[in-house]
């Protein structure tokens, strides 16, 4: 060991060389979602969402967390990836499941990729306003389309066959359950992967400091258009998996509230730090449970005010105040 | 032999307000120029010119004989011209060494690998690691820059700056604000800079600019005033004149 | 609907009524924004807050329209201070995501607060006497709230045109919002400058939410649902410009009655696709700054 500290090269190296390992604390999160199906059997369709929520919320983390954009319109690809399936379902009779995922994924990337090169210019208010602006636009669509989309009443009907044509869907969502953490699973290392490549550090770049990556020479713009079109990806797939395992999706996907929401969970968890998505998707989603429960009023009151006070008291979420914690304590003389 | 960088009658106003008249400059290969002038006498705006960050009302930028006018910033920075900042752009929440890797990996083009780890370049990171030794930062690699004292951050600047191996160097007030004690090691820096490297550098001390420059070019209301060797410079009546009332560092 | 002159009027003047119920919502979220760079997206939930006191002063306290309005506007504008002093004062120097999240959370609480005490379904006022039916102007009538609409619109348009252009206050707010840094400079105190432009801003948006319950109807959704309308004005204006907001509100406003007029169904697109192509062309807004 002395000779490493001794050699800063040594120490400089091995921290970036070994900075994408796999930490042990990282099997945590999947273990208790394992064990949860074992636990809580007959709360599998809430397990589920919860799922897909995590998902929602990582995928806005790629662009906002990670890149640094505040958008109010990531609900736009959660929509689109969730009538992708319903359509394929209803209106022309298919349901395969893992190909609906690839179908909602294409659909979403395609749209998160125009419209990424033409907002992407913009920041600020002026982006707030077009991303929400666009989102409620696909929402309009859908209303003027209503016999194909079945507006805010949603499309009944929606069939999704056996998994790999084997697993058939029983009652308590166990199929389910397991389907949306192997997807959240594979799509989680894709972003973890991505995270901690080059282009993961460009995007950092972009966030710290904009100017600094013009000026080394950065495609800025494009870094942006390809992260955000990947984001709309598995934001489509999460929207996928929220129809197909619910069998149901209405116009209310497009929902402010989902953006909002969504965005809730990742200032709860943390923001840019992978896991933000998950801590922040489960205590929001038991809340929304709990509260809920009580009256719908609550639950809006209280998520309000739990906004309120993260921003003020928490600002970095609940790793941010876990990290504060363990700086405390080694803090303490030994 | 074509100068590495030529500027050609720039112009930039803002409404009725000229910033840049008519400003004409020639970098040669391995110059070492300096770019001196009261406060509010431009140089900042010409160099944000140069780079990029502003267009020219009129006027065009040459990077050895191409016009480069029409880029921007950073297709500039692709083709050889690298800059600091006169107020640090840092990326305050990275560690030093992650800002130059950056500088690196966007020149390697390495930044389009979105599935290698970091950790897999191994050539960046010796080449960044490299680029730290030469600036004495190689103790500081893992700190993140926001908790480095000021003269190292002029130092990171700098860093960054050699990390993408440019052809034409601008450097802004690189010592300002740095303990004298830790500007040495920033004059050294820039003393035992490739000699075919064309620099220019803003600078208000003139002690660095006697040591370092070979050629000076005097900015005053964003004119060019005049231009010559340090000698012909320190004798023109015209540029005492305009440096009345401001302190002049002669040691 | 085919356009015949007397839709193409009709259109104009309910536009009009309209816009003018957005320039007085919106105008305090542009200077607002303008000053001190905040996103405020409770602002919609002033405005509602205006609404439902509206209805408590004329239903349950019996007071007067017109009175009514006069309060509201200074009892709101007077409890937003109170919001400003406490939590707006900590979005300062936050950044773009935590000002979007503590907005939202303010307005998603009033929004519970009010479907809690009032109910989750549309609201009306009954209006004076004097504000109903139709006034006569000739070739054809008006409906009476319409013209009274367009009427406090102009003169609330030329009282502010006046602050902001005539007056030293007005002087101030406008150096304040195109250089913040060079106004404090120059010995103006910004910070007293946003709370008086908040107050007053969140007071109007009140006003403008009692005017519209009569055009629009009140529910407490009105909060969000308005508020994309609210941001789309500003953001077409030009953040902290009185005439880009002016603009910006007849623009949109006669273009969305437009739509509806003409194509029932789709109607609610104009507003959206007017709006975004505007920003596309210019990010900035018709007013407002790069």
């Amino acid at each position: 060991m002395a000779s490493t500290a001794a050699d800063p090269h040594a120490r400089a190296r091995a921290y970036l060389a070994t900075r994408h390992h796999w930490h042990w604390a990282e099997a945590l999160p999947w273990l208790i979602a394992i064990a949860a199906f074992f636990a809580f059997p007959d709360r599998m369709t809430f397990g589920t969402q919860v799922l897909v929520m995590v998902l929602f919320a990582l995928s806005l983390d790629l662009i906002l967390g990670y890149a640094g954009i505040v958008t109010l319109g990531q609900a736009a690809f959660f929509g689109l990836g969730a009538y992708t399936v319903g359509l394929l379902s209803v209106r022309a009779g298919y349901g395969e499941p893992i190909t609906g995922l690839f179908a909602a994924a294409a659909v979403a990337a395609a749209v998160g990729f125009l419209t990424g090169l033409v907002l992407l210019r913009y920041r600020g208010l002026t982006l707030l306003v077009l991303t929400l602006s666009t989102t409620i636009l696909l929402q309009e669509v859908g209303n003027l389309f209503k016999d194909i989309t079945g507006g805010y009443d949603g499309i009944p009907g929606i069939t999704i066959w056996p998994l790999l044509g084997l697993f058939d869907y029983d009652l308590y969502n166990h199929t389910n359950y397991t389907y949306c953490l192997v997807v959240l699973a594979v799509l989680f290392y894709v972003v973890r992967r991505i995270v901690y490549s080059s282009f993961g550090e460009a995007l950092a770049g972009i966030r710290e400091n904009v100017n600094r990556m013009h000026a080394v020479g950065s495609p800025v713009r494009w870094r942006l258009v390809i992260v955000y079109t990947i984001s709309a990806a598995i934001a489509g797939v999460s929207g996928a998996l929220f129809t197909q395992t619910s069998a149901y999706v209405t116009l209310g996907v497009f929902d402010f509230d989902r953006s909002a929401g969504v965005m809730t969970i990742l200032i709860l968890g943390g923001t840019g730090r992978l896991y933000g998505a998950f801590a922040g998707g489960v205590i929001y989603m038991l809340l929304e449970d709990s509260l809920s429960k009580l009256s719908p009023e609550f639950w809006q009151f209280g998520i309000g005010l739990v906004l309120v006070l993260v921003v003020l008291f928490a600002r970095r979420g609940l790793f941010g105040l876990a990290q504060d914690l363990g700086d405390r304590l080694r803090r303490k003389p030994a | 032999m074509t100068a590495a960088l030529e500027i050609r009658d720039l112009r930039k106003s803002f409404g009725a307000l000229a910033v840049t008249r008519d400003v004409n400059l020639v970098l040669e290969r391995g110059a070492r120029h300096a770019l001196i002038g009261p406060n509010g006498a431009g140089k900042t705006t010409l160099v944000n010119l140069i780079t990029g960050v502003l267009q020219p009302s009129a006027g065009h930028v040459l990077l050895e004989g191409q016009d480069i006018t029409r880029l921007l910033q950073a297709a500039r920075t692709r083709r050889g011209i690298a800059r600091t900042f006169q107020i640090n752009q840092l990326f305050r929440g990275l560690t030093v060494l992650e800002n130059v890797y950056l500088a690196v990996a966007e020149r390697e083009g390495v930044c389009n690998h979105l599935w290698r780890p970091v950790g897999a370049e191994r050539a960046v990171i010796e080449e960044a690691l490299a680029h730290l030794d030469a600036l004495r930062l190689a103790d500081d690699a893992l700190k993140l820059v926001r908790e480095l004292p000021y003269g190292r951050l002029r130092l990171v600047e700098i860093a960054i700056a050699l990390a993408l191996r440019p052809k034409v160097l601008l450097l802004d007030e690189p010592a300002a604000g740095v303990p004298s004690s830790e500007s040495h090691l920033i004059l050294d820096v820039i003393a035992g800079l490739d000699p075919d490297i064309a620099i220019l550098i803003i600078e208000h001390d003139m002690d660095v600019v006697f040591r370092v420059a070979k050629y000076i070019t005097v900015l005053v209301q964003g004119a060019v005033l005049t231009d010559g060797t340090p000698a012909e410079i320190v004798a023109d009546e015209r540029v005492r004149a305009v440096y009345l009332g401001e302190e002049v560092h002669h040691e | 609907m085919a356009l015949n002159l007397n839709t193409f009027i009709s259109i104009l003047f309910d536009g009009l009524a309209y816009a003018m119920f957005l320039f007085i919502v919106s105008v305090g979220l542009s200077v607002t924004m303008g000053l001190m760079g905040i996103v405020n997206l409770a602002h919609g939930a002033f405005a509602m807050a205006g609404g439902y006191m509206m209805l408590t002063l004329t239903r349950s306290w019996g007071i007067g329209f017109l009175p009514s309005l006069a309060i509201t506007f200074l009892m709101v504008g007077a409890v937003s201070v109170i919001f400003e002093r406490t939590l707006y004062v900590r979005l300062y120097r936050a950044t773009e995501l935590d000002q979007v999240l503590l907005t939202i959370g303010l307005a998603f609480m009033a929004i519970a607060a009010y479907t809690y005490f009032y109910g989750p379904s549309q609201q009306s006022i009954r209006l004076p006497s004097y504000l109903t039916g139709q006034i006569d102007g000739g070739f054809r009538t008006f409906p009476t709230y319409r013209v009274f609409m367009i009427a406090i619109g102009a003169i609330l348009i030329a009282v502010l045109w006046y602050v902001f252009e005539r007056t030293n206050i007005g002087a101030k707010i406008r150096a304040a919002v195109d250089n913040r840094r060079m106004a404090q400079s120059i010995g103006i105190d910004v910070d007293r400058l946003f709370t008086l432009t908040f107050g007053i801003g969140s007071g109007l948006a009140a006003l403008g939410g009692g005017l519209a319950v009569q055009l629009v109807g009140l529910s407490p959704s009105f909060a969000v649902i308005y508020l994309v309308f609210f941001l789309l004005v500003v953001a077409v204006g030009g953040l902290g410009s009185f005439k880009g907001t002016l603009l910006a509100a007849l623009i949109l406003g006669i273009f969305d009655t437009a739509g509806k007029y003409l194509y029932a169904d789709a109607g609610g697109f104009f507003i959206y696709a007017i709006a975004m192509a505007i920003l596309l062309v210019r990010p900035a807004g018709l007013y407002g700054r790069e």
